[in-house]
């Protein structure tokens, strides 16, 4: 199986779906634990301009979760709800609270591929392609004008 | 490319009529006309679409005595995949961060091995 250590990336032209693919140097365990563990999660998530501070976490199916990213003085809060977690897979929303009406599902899946390597996929599905559009756009411009809050949703959002 | 230009080509293509006139032009060019067919609206609202989807640089209607057919500007193309691309590389920059944590995570973990095996997940509840 090729290798993907470079994260992949496909927009759906059909759906409201972004895809991810990537391939890490760790078991599905751990994977799984990076994603459900509150303190390790934050080390990750950043980004690293960013502090994480985890304000709500239950990661068990049924279970929700809230953070709150800070940055140069300013909140930014995201919150969801863990619909399904377990060793291979995890289903959860994913809402700004900026942005409040705009949740994302997100289902990532860990797949072992043996020797100690497991491949991460995800996929995001928005409520439409604008939301769509607008997700991908604001890392776009992330570049052009940072500190826009709009764009934290990018910089925060980790489990897309 | 400003951030003006960008929202301008965003909100163009945010709706879902100027969407799909996009996705024909990418078949080729088209009169008007042509583009107005598989729509129930007046040739006037065809028009006013494509007055914003001009703006934003995205097509080009060359004006002259003779109707000429609307081109699609491959810049719209440019302009996705640079959003994608961007996207793509803030998730490798995150996913470089998990990396970092998984590695420290595997030394953890080896000394565990070591020492006595912990089918606990008690690390769930730290936090």
């Amino acid at each position: 199986m090729t290798k993907i250590m470079e994260t992949t990336i496909e927009a759906d032209p059909k759906l409201p779906i972004i895809r991810m693919t990537r391939d890490f140097a760790a078991t599905p365990e751990q994977l799984f634990r990076a994603h459900t563990d509150p303190a390790l999660f934050a080390q990750w998530i950043g980004p690293s301009a960013m502090d994480t501070r985890i304000e709500h976490w239950d990661a068990r199916s049924g279970g929700s979760w809230r953070f709150v990213s800070v940055r140069e003085g300013v909140e930014y809060a995201f919150r969801g709800c863990f619909h399904e977690v377990r060793p291979d897979r995890i289903v959860q929303t994913f809402t700004f609270e900026g942005d409040p009406d705009g949740v994302a599902l997100e289902t990532l899946w860990f797949e072992d591929l043996g020797d100690g390597r497991t491949r991460l996929r995800t996929q995001s599905l928005v409520d439409s392609f604008e939301g769509r559009d607008a997700w991908l756009a604001s890392g776009m411009e992330i570049g052009v004008n940072e500190g826009y809050a709009k764009l934290d949703r990018m910089l925060a959002d980790g489990a897309v | 490319m400003t951030a003006d230009t960008l929202s301008r080509v965003f909100s163009a293509l945010a709706d879902p009529t100027r969407r799909s006139m996009v996705a024909r032009l990418a078949e080729g060019d088209a009169t008007v006309n042509q583009l107005a067919e598989p729509y129930r609206m007046t040739l006037q609202a065809v028009y006013k679409h494509l007055r914003v989807l001009e703006d934003a640089g995205l097509v080009s209607r060359p004006r002259g005595p003779q109707p000429r057919p609307v081109h699609l500007e491959t810049k719209v193309f440019d302009v996705m995949d640079a959003w994608i691309e961007r996207y793509r590389r803030r998730a490798e920059q995150r996913y470089r961060r998990l990396d970092a944590v998984l590695a420290a995570m595997n030394e953890t973990d080896d000394k565990k091995d070591g020492a006595h095996h912990d089918q606990d997940h008690g690390d769930n509840h730290r936090g």
